[in-house]
């Protein structure tokens, strides 16, 4: 409670007004946006009381653009200017597009992202994305009645750093302020008030219109960790729709679907879809079509048909939901909770599965398509200053990967460890490995694997101007940052001389979902094997730098030595160099290490000695003390 | 129908007046604004208005207009000394919630 000062008569200053905030659900098939309004999170319609805006956005010739509803209609007959399911884009190039060839688009290569070229000239997934994000924008302000100080953005969990940028950039264009991005399933739990929990074990089951996606996370003293995640990026409502034609085709003797006229194909579809969402609601359900003859045909569907015939697909979406409990190395039994996200999730097939699987009532209370912009919508809230003090909760993320630096012999220094709570900030020394270095390549990487080769290089940047020193005896601060969004930066500073460099991390390409959950098992996998290759590789380092050691002292001072002892030293040495240039095994390499320096103990004494008597030269004792 | 002062206020509304060198009271209005609905307003007196509502605690004046009335009855301004802050406290027992930064409330 702030403390009030007396005014003058007529001049008490006015409180800060309510900050407009709102959590958009940009998503492959529909976004949506919500707002908090008198304490209660609520979905903003639009002029035609529509939630759901269709993510499809049309351009048109003369730089025209239509999103929504007006511009999935026209996506048959303009397919190429009609953009569906942009999100599957971002942050993606070309070669990472696997689905490209069955896409009616003209993909380009652009920098780093595909471009897609339209009636309009070349549009970025970016640019479509904000397209989107503009029409939401405005429906917002329209209906809150001024502009949005702020907005937080849900992405899928498995979004990695590439993605991320482009929603981020995305908003940018929009002219939106992104206050967080948020991750989907840690909204739809927010939205549910599990982070209220002092702790436990979720599991979200999404199932939209073209994806699904399963993710299992753990909430302990209020940071949501991201334990698996797992789905199918080709799997969701339409292709319900898609069995339930298949199945009329079928009690009419069509040949299949692909038999029909494109305009007979469609209606059969809508008709699907409707029996779809009518049996949610009621047990049977009746379709029509009429055929190229001018016929009509019937069939009713009933509830338990429905099941039959979508078995294969439920089951699609258990399997995957089993696999990320296993990679999360969990039960179903150390599940405390499961929401049902996605308008999918309204089908009773897929809630009894769920039902049946996780052996509890799962959550539903909130509409499954709101449900992740209701739960952004509540952070943004929060985060725009206009929460209560008693819930001014901060909700935390977390890496999924751990970051680091490649170091000497190919191995990495792991500087952010995986699952630190965002954001965080970490420094590293480091030094010079070569006497006189006055540059320093520093190689960013992203992995759990002990060597470069195996984890995902991130980025590359040198830092230049180092002072000329002695090995070791430069300090290099590595600093990284990973601001709140997951987006990393990476600053390098020579202590002394105060010499910086610095990079934004924007890789040029993602990592897929499966990909961050390979890579996590590999190192599983293969630490042992990596903890040997570490071992080798650092005694390789260690044995080039004892060899540049002797040989530049033997440079300066070998006339301090005999010729038996020098012979000595220099046969070691031979050894040695003969063992690393040979690859030899970590034993090998060690022992003629250790008999480099017993060689050279003495010379280092005789070093000592020398230099002392030479800065004692000419003193008196009285001098010294 | 009430409105009172701590002796600590009294004490500061006081101070403050003799420091302003003039007026006659102190007046204590609620206003819709602010991120919860209404904010407090806390104002020195020159003149009192015809409708106003006068109260006297220890030898100072408040005064309330009849529309904020409503939502202070009962209340107890303090003058209280927190951390580096000091300043007056509204204790509104009308008041059900308050907004984060505390300059608002809801009834």
């Amino acid at each position: 409670m702030a403390l009030l000062q007396i005014s003058e008569p007529g001049q008490s200053a006015a409180p800060h007004q309510h900050r407009l905030a709102a959590g958009i659900d940009l998503g492959t098939t529909n976004s949506l946006i919500a707002t908090v309004q008198s304490a209660v999170a609520r979905a903003l319609p639009d002029e035609q009381g529509a939630l759901l805006l269709p993510s499809v956005v049309r351009y048109l010739p003369g730089n025209g653009v239509v999103v929504g509803r007006e511009a999935q209609a026209s996506q048959s007959e303009d397919p190429q200017n009609t953009i569906v399911s942009v999100k599957r884009f971002m942050g993606r190039s070309l070669a990472d597009l696997k689905e490209a060839d069955g896409l009616p688009y003209q993909f380009t290569d652009g920098a780093g992202m595909v471009g897609i070229n339209t009636v309009c000239g070349e549009r970025s997934p970016i640019q479509v994305s904000a397209a989107i994000l503009t029409a939401l924008r405005e429906r917002a302000e329209a209906s809150l009645g001024g502009p949005l100080a702020g907005v937080v953005i849900t992405v899928p969990a498995y979004f990695d750093d590439a993605q991320r940028q482009a929603t981020k950039d995305a908003a940018r264009l929009a002219g939106l302020t992104v206050l967080r991005l948020l991750n989907e399933p840690t909204a739809a739990a927010v939205a549910y008030g599990l982070d209220k929990a002092a702790e436990g074990t979720f599991a979200i089951y999404d199932l939209g219109g073209g994806t699904f996606d399963i993710s299992i996370l753990r909430l302990s003293k209020g940071v949501f960790e991201v334990l698996a995640t797992g789905g199918d990026s080709a799997l969701g409502g339409d292709d319900f729709d898609q069995v339930i034609a298949e199945w009329f085709c079928r009690q009419h003797g069509i040949d299949g679907l692909a038999a029909l006229a494109p305009g007979a194909q469609r209606s059969l579809l809508m008709a699907a879809r409707a029996a779809k969402e009518a049996l949610s609601l009621h047990e049977t359900a009746a379709l029509s079509l009429t055929v190229a003859d001018g016929t009509a045909r019937q069939a009713i569907l009933s509830r338990a048909q429905f099941a039959e015939i979508s078995a294969a697909l439920i089951e699609q979406t258990l399997r995957a939901t089993k696999r990320a409990l296993r990679d999360a190395q969990l039960i179903v039994d150390d599940i405390t909770g499961v929401v049902l996200v996605g308008g999918s999730t309204r089908m009773p097939v897929a809630r009894d599965a769920v039902r049946a699987f996780f052996d509890r009532e799962p959550l539903d209370g909130i509409d499954p398509d709101q449900v992740v912009a209701i739960g952004a919508a509540l952070q943004a809230n929060i985060l725009a200053g206009n929460g209560a003090a008693e819930d001014d909760w901060l909700l935390l993320d977390v890496c999924p990967l751990s970051l680091g630096i490649e170091t000497m012999g190919g191995l990495v220094e792991k500087i952010i460890p995986r699952n630190s709570t965002l954001p965080v900030a970490r420094a590293q020394e480091f030094t010079t490995f070569k006497d006189g270095q006055t540059a320093m390549s520093l190689h960013v990487v992203q992995g759990e694997r002990e060597s470069v080769a195996h984890c995902r290089s991130l980025a590359r940047f040198e830092l230049r101007g180092i002072p000329p020193a002695v090995a070791g005896s430069v300090h290099i601060r590595v600093s990284f940052q990973i601001d709140a969004d997951g987006l990393l930066s990476v600053t390098a500073r020579e202590q002394g001389s105060g010499i910086e460099a610095h990079i934004e991390v924007k890789p040029t390409y993602g990592l897929a979902d499966d990909q961050i959950t390979s890579m996590l098992k590999d190192a599983a996998s293969a630490s042992r094997e990596d903890m040997a290759l570490r071992s080798l590789r650092e005694a390789q380092v260690d044995a080039r730098r004892l060899l540049d050691a002797t040989s530049s002292a033997l440079a300066e001072d070998a006339a301090l030595l005999s010729e038996v002892d020098l012979k000595a030293i220099q046969h070691t040495m031979f050894v040695l160099a003969d063992a690393l240039e040979t690859d030899a095994a970590l034993e090998a390499l060690r022992t003629a290490s250790a008999a480099l320096s017993r060689a050279t103990d003495g010379f280092a004494a005789l070093r000592m000695n020398a230099s002392i008597a030479k800065a004692l030269e000419g003193r008196t004792m009285d001098s010294l003390t | 129908m009430s409105v009172s002062l701590t002796p600590a206020a009294v004490n500061h509304v006081k101070k403050s007046l003799a420091k302003r060198g003039g007026g006659i009271g102190l007046r204590l209005a609620v206003k819709t604004s602010g991120c919860n609905g209404f904010a407090y307003a806390l104002e020195f007196v020159d003149a009192v208005a015809a409708d106003d509502e006068c109260f006297e605690t220890l030898g100072v004046m408040v005064v309330v207009d009849p529309r904020s009335l409503g939502m202070l009855d009962g209340t107890e301004l303090d003058f209280v000394r927190e951390g580096l802050n000091e300043g007056f406290k509204f204790n509104n027992p009308n008041a059900k919630a308050n907004c984060g930064c505390g300059e608002s409330f809801a009834v």
